[in-house]
């Protein structure tokens, strides 16, 4: 306390040596919004508050219910976490998530009904009533589902090579890759789902590989809908995901070459860094990512659906952003991007507890984004000490 | 004679080093000021105060016989005072006449808000178009004019302000020689008018063909003030240069070798840099000395290929570069430090071990899919950051931001060396950075061409070229004017060489205008 002026130096010792609470509840608040799990603090504190008023939060069947809810969403935030770092934004993974979730479905369904999906310009070449391309072939999950990922990936080369041979701004460009898969997709279909897919395919979204059962153990027979879901196949895919790509943030050449483009992307091109191949393989891996999230959202309906992603965009952010990850580039992690999809998960396990209409649950999502963004200003202000960025 | 403008004692320091000292000064009313000196020499610091952008630390101001306490720049222009910088304030995708009037539209009665008068707006610009002899339509757009029209439109919008003293920051440095000579006689005929100037360049001719009195500036002081009959282009560059300071350097311990590193054979890219013929040697510290605008750093950017060339050779080692790029530059062992430590050099705010390892992250990679082999490129960077003594924390953790300039030019330099390169192009490795701080950096450029490392040393402080270079290389105007070996180092002949002090057939061109 070299601040302290000489005439107080007379003043008992204690006030000296520790500063008043006040400034320590300040310092404390302030160590608490700078740390890396804050936002993991704030989830659980926000769900037991919550779950005082409604109890059956905390049952077992909910519990189980959000931890499947939590793997799709992480799947597709892992992707704007890598874009995000690099200080661009994907607006289009809403699109590429329909897109490919299209042509899982073209290449899956195994029957199609001639009154449904009989305008679809696909009708009569891809699309047959003896369903998709691959219709009972034993290999078609496998080609769809790294199809799917392939055209995700494709559509983040556009992206990529349009932001960084053209130095168009990626918020254009991502905004213009969104209208118009999106609208795509849409016309590939005519706006009808493509339906029948086959079981093994529904597995990955639906499947468990190990479940529980809570109940006393009364008859040797246990029915499907009361088991618990632990480990499902969308959760092996998404830490699957998670860890690769933890890894190749916190380990590879690429990873730090990613945080410096973001940092600062013309010190980082003078110091050698391939600005340019990073920037367009970190859009590659954001729509690979979208179209994994494609094939999980997927076989979770049962259909290739044209509208898909249409309402996600706003998730996907603010999840990712709320767990920590910069807007402003250079900064973020898997695992912030994880507790950021557990933060938003609940929030909206609890919003749909309280019976608010759909209209309602966006204006308060809306409002957390929000929130999210002022926090990430503020951390930048406390860490550039006291200037706005 | 009255004075305008009256500065008393005036005084501006920053973090302990005064960029303005002790200065009095009367400008004199109706009459054109030159105003010269070395850059760094207080010139600008000075226009700022008088500008209101900085506030002095002491001494004060009279305007017009009041005292003049300026807080903000809109404080100067409503007591009469207008700037044309160098570089234009101009909104170009806005027309001559709304350029004029920004920020003072003329309105029509009774509709506060809405109610811009058009016409009025109109008809003024078109009078004041006419007295700076710009024949244009005032409603064309900026961005169609050429800069010398774009310079009369601000000096049209200084009229409009009503500007008593109008400040000239070098308005000829992106002007044509016919442009040029318009200026002047705009400039003569505002004198004519009354209207008080003070014009500022680095272009001794004009100064002394253009004003009534002359004031020198050197390291924060002014040492000299009077009538133009006293001054001679001699005399300027004596009085700029001075032989006050001299500072210390660390005693080169080794000598050039004839090997070349680097040659450069006629490189020419039109608009920067015409014909430019250079080489480095093993051992060598080759400095490149020009002043603002003389296309030192285009240089450097080009030889490192961050920009491009339309003709000549690069010759690294024996090998002609056909097609240059930075990575190459790195394959290729060269090194560059730029000029603008925030900017371009560093990543402020990650650690500044993160920053050390930037360039080498692919040598330090394990084969396959690039996994950082993360123990051994912490002993290097470890090992660079002892080597350089970078004085600060943890580097792991401690930010780049945290550090001071001179330490943060450290990490730069450390961030080269894990590159093993063989030639280090340095812009301006001292600016900014405290004496103490200077001197190490000067050692460690010592010590690299110790080495055998070449060293391209690109700076606009004379003295520190004098006391580390071998050669020293003038550039001017884009071209390389002239080349000085250790044994004929001469201030002023190499300060009359950067400001073309020979080239008599430029400079007569403005001297014969008729006054």
């Amino acid at each position: 306390m070299t601040s302290v002026p000489q005439r107080l130096s007379s003043a008992p010792r204690s006030t000296a040596s520790t500063p008043p609470l006040p400034r320590r509840l300040w310092n404390a608040l302030r160590g608490l919004l700078l740390s890396e799990y804050f936002i993991l603090y704030l989830s659980i504190a926000y769900f037991l508050l919550i779950s005082l008023f409604f109890p059956t939060l905390l049952e077992p069947s909910n519990l189980s219910n959000q931890l499947t809810n939590i793997w799709p969403l992480l799947t597709i935030a892992i992707g704007q976490t890598f874009v995000l770092i690099i200080a661009g934004i994907d607006l289009s993974q809403g699109s590429v998530m329909a897109i490919c979730s299209v042509v899982g479905g073209v290449i899956l369904s195994t029957s199609l009904s001639k009154s449904v999906m009989s305008n679809s310009p696909l009708w009569g070449t891809l699309l047959t009533e003896k369903g998709g391309i691959l219709s009972g072939d034993p290999n078609a999950v496998l080609v769809a589902v790294l199809l799917m990922v392939a055209v995700g990936a494709l559509i983040g080369f556009i992206n990529g090579t349009a932001i960084t041979r053209f130095n168009m701004p990626p918020f254009m460009v991502t905004l213009v890759s969104l209208l118009f898969f999106s609208a795509f997709a849409i016309y590939l279909t005519q706006s009808r789902n493509i339906a029948n897919l086959p079981d093994s395919f529904l597995r990955l979204g639906q499947g468990d590989i190990v479940s529980v059962y809570l109940g006393e153990k009364a008859t040797p027979q246990i029915k499907r809908t009361e088991l618990l879901s632990l480990v499902t196949y969308s959760a092996v895919i998404a830490v699957a995901l998670g860890v690769v790509a933890h890894f190749i943030l916190s380990r590879t050449v690429f990873g730090r070459q990613m945080y410096a483009i973001g940092t600062n992307r013309r010190a980082a091109e003078i110091s050698g860094v391939p600005t340019r191949r990073v920037i367009t393989l970190v859009y590659m891996f954001s729509g690979a990512c979208a179209g994994l999230a494609a094939v999980i959202y997927s076989a979770r309906l049962g259909a290739g659906r044209p509208t898909l992603g249409d309402n996600l965009l706003l998730d996907i952010i603010g999840a990712t952003v709320i767990g920590g990850t910069s807007l402003f580039g250079g900064k973020g992690k898997v695992l912030w991007t994880l507790f950021g999809v557990v933060f938003f998960t609940l929030l909206l396990n609890t919003l749909n507890q309280m019976r608010l209409s759909a209209f309602q649950i966006d204006a308060v999502k809306g409002s957390v984004i929000l929130l999210a963004a002022l926090i990430d200003v503020t951390r930048n202000r406390f860490l550039t000490g006291g200037r706005v960025a | 004679m009255t004075a305008l403008l009256t500065l008393q004692s005036i005084s501006k320091a920053f973090f302990g080093v005064y960029a303005v000292r002790d200065v009095t000064l009367n400008v004199p009313a109706g009459r054109i000021l030159g105003l010269i000196g070395q850059n760094g020499a207080g010139k600008s610091t000075l226009m700022n105060l008088i500008g209101g952008v900085l506030a002095p630390d002491a001494g004060s101001m009279t305007f017009d016989g009041k005292p003049y306490v300026p807080r903000t720049p809109s404080d100067a222009v409503s007591a009469g005072i207008a700037f044309i910088h160098q570089e234009l304030n101009l909104f170009t995708n806005l027309s001559i006449a709304e350029n004029i009037f920004l920020g003072a539209f003329p309105q029509r009665r009774g509709f506060p808000f809405v109610g811009i008068d058009r016409a009025a707006m109109r008809r003024q610009s078109e009078a004041l178009l006419e007295a700076v002899d710009l024949k244009v339509k005032p409603e064309s757009p900026v961005e169609q004019l050429a800069p010398g029209e774009r310079q009369l439109v601000e000096i049209a919008k200084a009229l409009q302000l009503d500007a008593r003293l109008i400040i000239f920051d070098e308005p000829t440095t992106s002007l044509t020689t016919r442009e040029t000579r318009k200026l002047f006689e705009i400039m003569q005929r505002l004198r004519e008018r009354g209207t008080t100037l003070i014009y500022i360049s680095h272009i001794l001719n004009d100064v002394l063909s253009l004003a009534d009195e002359i004031a020198v500036m050197r390291d924060g002081e002014l040492i000299a003030h009077a009538p133009r009959v006293e001054f001679d282009a001699s005399r300027m560059i004596s009085l700029m240069v001075g032989y006050s300071l001299d500072q210390l350097f660390p005693p080169r311990t080794s000598t050039p070798t004839q090997t070349p590193l680097l040659t450069l054979k006629g490189i020419s890219q039109p608009g920067i840099v015409k014909d430019i013929g250079l080489t480095v040697n093993a051992g060598e510290v080759v400095g490149l000395f020009g002043l603002m605008g003389s296309g030192r750093t285009e240089l450097a950017r080009i030889i490192f290929g961050l920009d491009s060339f339309a003709s000549g050779e690069i010759v690294i080692g024996g090998e002609v570069l056909r097609h240059t790029s930075v990575r190459e530059s790195i394959r290729n062992r060269i090194a560059f430090v730029t000029e603008n430590r925030r900017e371009e050099g560093l990543l402020m705010t990650s650690a500044i071990a993160e920053n050390i390892g930037l360039v080498s992250l692919p040598r330090y990679a394990l084969p396959g899919v690039q996994v950082v082999d993360q123990p051994r490129l912490e002993r290097a960077v470890g090992q660079a950051a002892n080597q350089l003594q970078i004085k600060s924390g943890n580097i792991e953790r401690q930010a780049a931001k945290a550090l001071s300039g001179g330490n943060q030019q450290k990490v730069v330099i450390a961030k080269w060396l894990l590159s093993e390169p063989s030639l280090f192009i340095m812009d301006e490795p001292t600016r900014g950075i405290d004496v103490g701080a200077k001197y190490e950096i000067y050692s460690i450029i010592n010590t690299l061409a110790a080495e055998g490392n070449g060293v391209l040393f690109i700076s606009s402080e004379i003295e520190e070229l004098m006391g580390m270079c071998d050669r020293i290389v003038v550039m001017s105007q884009g071209e390389i004017y002239g080349e000085f070996t250790r044994a004929d180092f001469d201030k002023e002949a190499i300060l009359r060489t950067a400001f073309r002090e020979q080239a008599t057939q430029k400079a007569g061109d403005h001297a014969a205008d008729p006054a």
